[in-house]
């Protein structure tokens, strides 16, 4: 069995994000990680084929991004993934969430020899897009069923039945191999790579693959033809500092009541 | 002016109040037309709602084929209606499946897809509020059908009356769209209070409330507001997932957020920030939420909820 999960390096969240002129995300003049809820997918890909330890199943990370973006598949690597394939091509700076899709979709066949996996392992969103529409849109272009924001993940032959906090109910999913599946930060801690894992990762194959190896034209990707173009993008004014009481003897809820009646929420 | 689809949002028939603010941003990109997607026998019922805010005509679908499956048929339904309508654009609410089913209506028919606005201008120009609602962004989509998922209170519905005449639209799903099939669901229990995303007002509880939310369910109650929760609170087991608030929570932007025992850390912050009023009962001075808060209080919240609760209720008479 085979599994790839498609991973992404983002800006650090905690350091100071910000745009380019051309208002795409700046990715590469800032620090950068494998996205936190990225790690939650490797976990579950780990997980998986350590509970089906009679099989043999391959798990490779996958990334599309700059240069810098390799961190995010080492790391993966270093957690416990067998193989790792970034693509980077300067054609696809800018890409939205569609063409994204597009190259994630070739690249996940070929990581398979280019047939589909049986898995497609996709975190719940990226840190900084956050739009948690790729698994979704892959699935479409790979014509495989979505099993998605799974909090726990059960498989049986090649039946999966994820749990998850739909909108208004709990629900439990079934699906067949091959899937796109995506997990959320429920779905259990992420390990830390060992010292061992490290020291490992450092011999397991890491391909570098162009548009050109995936025989996607650099016309169908990349800023000029997102299918949506961002216009204008500003800093929120900063918020007016607020007053803040400290409570003595009941004075603070005082306080507070006369805030909350003078605009008018009592 | 051509039709603007938007996708009712309804349980059981009962028409949810984001339709409302859809229908109204809808009618600034031209003849609002909503999508009633559920049993047949509602679709009236619906349409009486949604034709007080505009919408001329009610596209009724047939939920038999769809409702027990996820996302890949409601999409299939949707691009066989925008082929025969031609819509100047689709309005979806903003939800974790709306979200998706926009995605892949979006690689059907080819067009581009803005999730999470939260306003939509004459000409489609749309704004959303992006990292951790530290930036704005506008923007427009600029191939195909625009594709716009909206998020709850971004817009005050306008009323309107419209004809709200009903059409049944026959959808055809193909085997290959029911492959990921919903085997058991729990509907979560009604806890009588307002829906956490919808919601006017929410009061949150966070690490700081030690496990015990009655004071934060008391002052909830007292204003009438929705209760929710950090991560923090959701991970100790003292609250459901669903409460949770949060970059991997529910994004909410009531009249007022009221923060309790949290600490403001950044993926809290992404899911409140945007919240109209802002106030912090917190008993560490140095909390990062005081940098967000209209008016915050230094103390202890089992003893300040109950007291601000009292006073409350005492205004009240
Ligand atoms: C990938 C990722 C996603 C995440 N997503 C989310 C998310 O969606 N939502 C979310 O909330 N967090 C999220 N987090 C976690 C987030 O980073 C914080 O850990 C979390 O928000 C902290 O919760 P807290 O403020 O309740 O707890 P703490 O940070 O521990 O703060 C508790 C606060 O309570 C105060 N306090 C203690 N006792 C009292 C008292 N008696 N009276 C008054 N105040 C008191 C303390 O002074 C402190 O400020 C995410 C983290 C990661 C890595
Ligand atoms: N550039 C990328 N490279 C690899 N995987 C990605 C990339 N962008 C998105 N993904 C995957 O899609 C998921 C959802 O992303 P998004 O729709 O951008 O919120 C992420 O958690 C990843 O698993």
């Amino acid at each position: 069995m085979n599994i790839v999960v498609c991973v992404k390096y983002v800006p650090d969240a905690t350091g100071d994000r910000s745009f380019e002129a051309d208002n795409t995300v700046d990715r590469v003049g800032v620090d950068g990680l494998l996205s936190e809820l990225d790690e939650y997918a490797v976990e579950q890909a780990l997980q998986l084929k350590e509970k089906r330890s009679d099989e043999e199943i391959t798990v490779t990370a996958l990334t599309i991004g700059p240069e810098k973006a390799v961190d995010a598949v080492r790391k993966a690597l270093q957690m416990g993934a067998d193989k790792a394939v970034h693509v980077q091509d300067e054609a696809i700076a800018g890409s939205d969430a569609i063409a994204t899709s597009l190259v994630l979709a070739e690249a996940v066949k070929k990581a398979n020899g280019g047939a589909v996996p049986e898995v497609v392992m996709c975190g719940l969103a990226s840190t900084d897009a956050s739009m948690s529409v790729v698994p979704a849109m892959l699935a479409e272009r790979l014509g495989l069923p979505q099993v998605t924001q799974a909090s726990v993940v059960e498989t049986q032959g090649d039946q999966v039945r994820i749990k998850r906090d739909g909108d208004t109910a709990t629900e439990v999913i079934g699906g067949t191999m091959p899937l796109v599946l995506s997990v959320t930060d429920q779905s259990g801690e992420a390990r830390y790579p060992s010292f061992k894992g490290i020291m490992a990762a450092k011999k397991k194959p890491l391909e570098t693959w162009s548009l050109a190896d995936l025989g996607v034209e650099p016309a169908q990707v990349g800023l000029s033809v997102a299918w949506s173009q961002v216009e204008d993008t500003a800093p929120r004014p900063p918020r007016t500092a607020g007053e803040i009481v400290k409570d003595e003897d009941g004075s603070g809820a005082v306080a507070l009541a006369g805030f909350l009646a003078s605009k008018k929420f009592i | 002016m051509s039709e603007v689809l938007v996708l009712i949002d309804h349980v059981g028939g009962e028409v949810k109040k984001p339709t409302y603010e859809l229908l109204t941003l809808a009618a600034r990109l031209g003849t609002p037309s909503a999508v009633f997607i559920g049993d047949p026998g509602q679709a009236a019922g619906a349409a009486e709602k949604v034709k007080a805010y505009g919408a001329e005509k009610v596209y009724a679908i047939d939920d038999a084929q769809i409702k027990g499956y996820l996302v890949a048929p409601k999409a299939e339904a949707l691009q066989q209606l925008a082929a025969q309508v031609a819509p100047a654009a689709v309005l979806l609410p903003s939800s974790a499946e709306n979200k998706e089913v926009a995605g892949r209506l979006a690689i059907k028919l080819e067009s581009g897809l803005i999730t999470d606005a939260v306003d939509i201008a004459d000409g489609g120009v749309t704004t959303q509020s992006v990292f951790a609602g530290g930036f704005t962004a506008t923007a427009k989509v600029t191939k195909g059908t625009p594709i716009i998922t909206v998020k709850p209170n971004s817009a005050a519905p306008v009323e309107s009356a419209a004809a709200g005449s009903v059409e049944q639209f026959a959808v055809t799903i193909s085997d290959a769209a029911k492959t990921a099939q919903i085997v058991a669901a729990q509907p979560r229990k009604a806890s009588g209070r307002p829906e956490l995303t919808e919601a006017a007002i929410v009061v949150s509880g966070g690490r700081g409330t030690g496990g015990d939310f009655t004071a934060v369910e008391g002052l909830a109650d007292a204003l009438g507001a929705a209760v929710g929760a950090s991560r923090a609170a959701v991970d100790s087991g003292w609250i459901p997932h669903t409460f949770q608030v949060g970059q991997t929570g529910k994004t909410v932007s009531p009249q007022l957020y009221v923060a309790n025992g949290i600490s403001g850390a950044i993926q809290h912050r992404a899911g409140m920030q945007t919240s109209k009023t802002i106030v912090a009962v917190n008993k560490d001075e140095e909390a990062p939420m005081f940098e967000l808060v209209d008016f915050g209080v230094v103390g202890d919240l089992h003893t300040v909820l109950p007291a601000l609760t009292e006073e409350i209720n005492k205004r009240k008479g």
